[in-house]
């Protein structure tokens, strides 16, 4: 089996097997065909691009076409273990009401996002005047499909006023890896923020 | 037939009858003693028997789905497009039956039939028949080919809803059900449609209450206004633009009721051409097995109470500019088979030719078609 994308790898670690899974945005099924194979994980994939649908169903991967911008009105309340969204989060129409599907459909909801308080960020904005470019966000801005980025301080803030209870976070870089100086200063050093969440 | 065959095409292809002498009982629990089934076979049935499709047609379609019936025909088949060697339905691969269902008027037991307790044709004494019946007598074909279990059964619109009632009635014989364009059943806007297009047929003063052959004629006005207003059905509002627009056949208008929009004489060309080549009373059997088939009206309307049995692998397939059979029409079966946990992939393809998308060769649609089929023959392999 080839090598799982290191934040997928960290998504697949929290994921029990034998369990139920919706992933919005699932890309190529990679994440959903790991899971398959070794955790029995039951899942769909909800995916708009056509070259995706086409590789997810290459890999025998149920996949929906559908844009889940739209909301997840096709599936019925507490119908997943859990709601997956990789990386999307940023590029979500409605973000806010986007997290209250995942915990309507799903028992938990895991997300994962570029943190937008990382020091190069912050740097790039407050000394070059410029939307800053970087390896996780690497489209300039007028053609990122990130319309709502956010740090790891608001995305809690969101969740606290949610009553959203997080259960577990995890901060890398974007070689995935993660430090000391990450773990006490999250929202500054951190570029990819992982959580795990539930209802409160 | 164009003058040398297509590499990609099934050839010069003959069609097969089987007779049955078993009796059928249908829904309606009126019994056909005996009946045929015509239909077409393209490429090899494995030893395993492994490898066998089943196409189900749709409304006005038959089981010449591929190749020519002679060197001299303008066309192929009715699903060319998608059938042949090295096309989706990949016949270097797989064995393909189409039958005629039965209520057909090109070979099958229908209307247009001799009774064998009468000794005249059944006209409007042909039971109505609907899409379990179908099922049914197919499952007796496959029967008879020595085939147990289909490695996919298939079709779009109306041969859409036979795959979907064959997972449900005979769970162990099928591995795939390929829903193209179909519904979990009709709206009524779509039996609105129907009745107006049986209105149509069955008003037309040589209709003779169904036993228009023996007055040696057809209701040809009727059957040519079901078949054009049918064929508004068939196509978008984009498609007929793009085909048409406000186009005059001769430059100008003529302040008359003769045809002047190129749309009026495309139509009232499709409704002569159908006329010389369909049945009337065969017209109104299919649009009443459309009618009737509601699958969850079994599970007092759960879909996905009915759907409980099915043990298939599901392929559904929309196409955005379908307003028959819209895209929130497949996803009701969908959600039906999410909420049941069974195993599916569902695409809304982008598309502006309506509903008839589902018989053009449209590249997103051939490649994911191709890619599921891949998969269906890699299991069997």
């Amino acid at each position: 089996m080839p090598m799982l994308r290191p934040d997928l790898e960290i998504i697949s670690q929290w994921i029990k097997p034998c369990t139920r899974m919706l992933d919005l945005g699932c890309g190529d099924g990679t994440l959903l065909h790991h899971l398959r194979e070794t955790k029995q994980v039951e899942s769909y994939g909800l995916e708009i691009d056509d070259e995706n649908i086409t590789r997810c169903i290459q890999s025998c991967v149920n996949v929906i076409q559908m844009d889940i911008d739209t909301g997840l009105s096709d599936f019925d309340a507490d119908s997943f273990d859990y709601v997956v969204m990789s990386q999307t989060l940023q590029a979500m129409q409605h973000p806010d009401r986007i997290l209250d599907e995942m915990l309507r459909v799903g028992r938990e909801g895991i997300v994962t996002f570029p943190n937008f308080g990382h020091w190069l960020n912050r740097l790039q904005i407050t000394f070059g005047g410029n939307m800053p470019v970087s390896r996780v966000l690497p489209e300039p801005w007028y053609a990122t499909p990130n319309i709502h980025l956010c740090t790891l301080r608001d995305f809690e803030q969101l969740c606290a006023e949610k009553s959203i209870r997080i259960l577990q976070r995890t901060v890398v870089n974007s070689a995935h890896r993660t430090s000391p100086l990450m773990h006490s200063l999250p929202n500054l050093f951190a570029e990819i923020a992982l959580y795990r969440f539930q209802r409160g | 037939m164009p003058d040398t065959i297509p590499r990609n095409s099934v050839g010069l292809v003959t069609p097969q009858t089987r007779h049955f002498d078993t009796p059928l009982t249908l829904d309606c629990e009126r019994v056909l003693s005996e009946y045929d089934l015509i239909y077409e076979t393209y490429g090899k049935l494995n030893t395993d028997h492994s490898n066998a499709v089943l196409i189900c047609h749709a409304l006005s379609s038959d089981h010449h789905a591929a190749g020519y019936h002679r060197t001299e025909d303008r066309k192929p088949g009715w699903w060319d497009s998608c059938i042949g060697p090295g096309k989706p339905i990949d016949t270097n691969r797989f064995f393909v039956v189409c039958p005629n269902n039965l209520g057909g008027c090109k070979g099958s037991t229908g209307p247009t039939t001799i009774n064998p307790e009468t000794g005249k044709r059944y006209g409007p004494d042909f039971p109505i028949v609907t899409v379990a019946d179908w099922v049914r007598s197919q499952a007796r074909l496959a029967d008879q080919l020595g085939i147990e279990r289909w490695a996919a059964v298939i079709g779009g619109s109306l041969g859409g809803m036979q795959a979907l009632q064959w997972a449900i009635h005979f769970p162990k014989r099928l591995g795939h059900s390929i829903i193209i364009a179909a519904a979990p059943k009709l709206s009524a806007q779509n039996i609105a449609f129907n009745e107006v297009a049986r209105q149509a047929i069955m008003s037309d003063p040589d209709f003779h209450e169904g036993r228009y052959y023996e007055f040696d004629t057809a209701p040809r006005r009727g059957l040519k206004l079901a078949r054009m207003l049918g064929h508004i059905t068939y196509l978008s509002d984009e498609s007929m633009r793009t085909k048409f627009g406000r186009e005059l056949r001769e430059g100008k208008i003529n302040y008359g009721f003769d045809v002047e929009f190129q749309v009026e004489s495309y139509l009232r060309y499709q409704g002569d051409s159908f006329v010389d080549r369909f049945d009337a009373n065969t017209y109104l059997l299919m649009t009443k097995a459309l009618d009737y088939f509601d699958p969850a009206s079994a599970a007092d309307g759960d879909l996905a109470a009915a759907l409980k049995p099915v043990q298939a692998h599901f392929l559904v397939f929309s196409f955005t500019s379908d307003w028959r059979f819209a895209p929130a029409r497949s996803r009701e079966i969908v959600k039906a088979l999410t909420d049941g946990d069974n195993p599916v992939a569902y695409a809304e393809v982008e598309a502006h030719q309506g509903h008839d998308a589902f018989l053009m060769p449209i590249p997103q649609y051939i490649k994911l078609f191709r890619a599921y089929m891949n998969r269906v023959a890699e299991e069997i392999a």
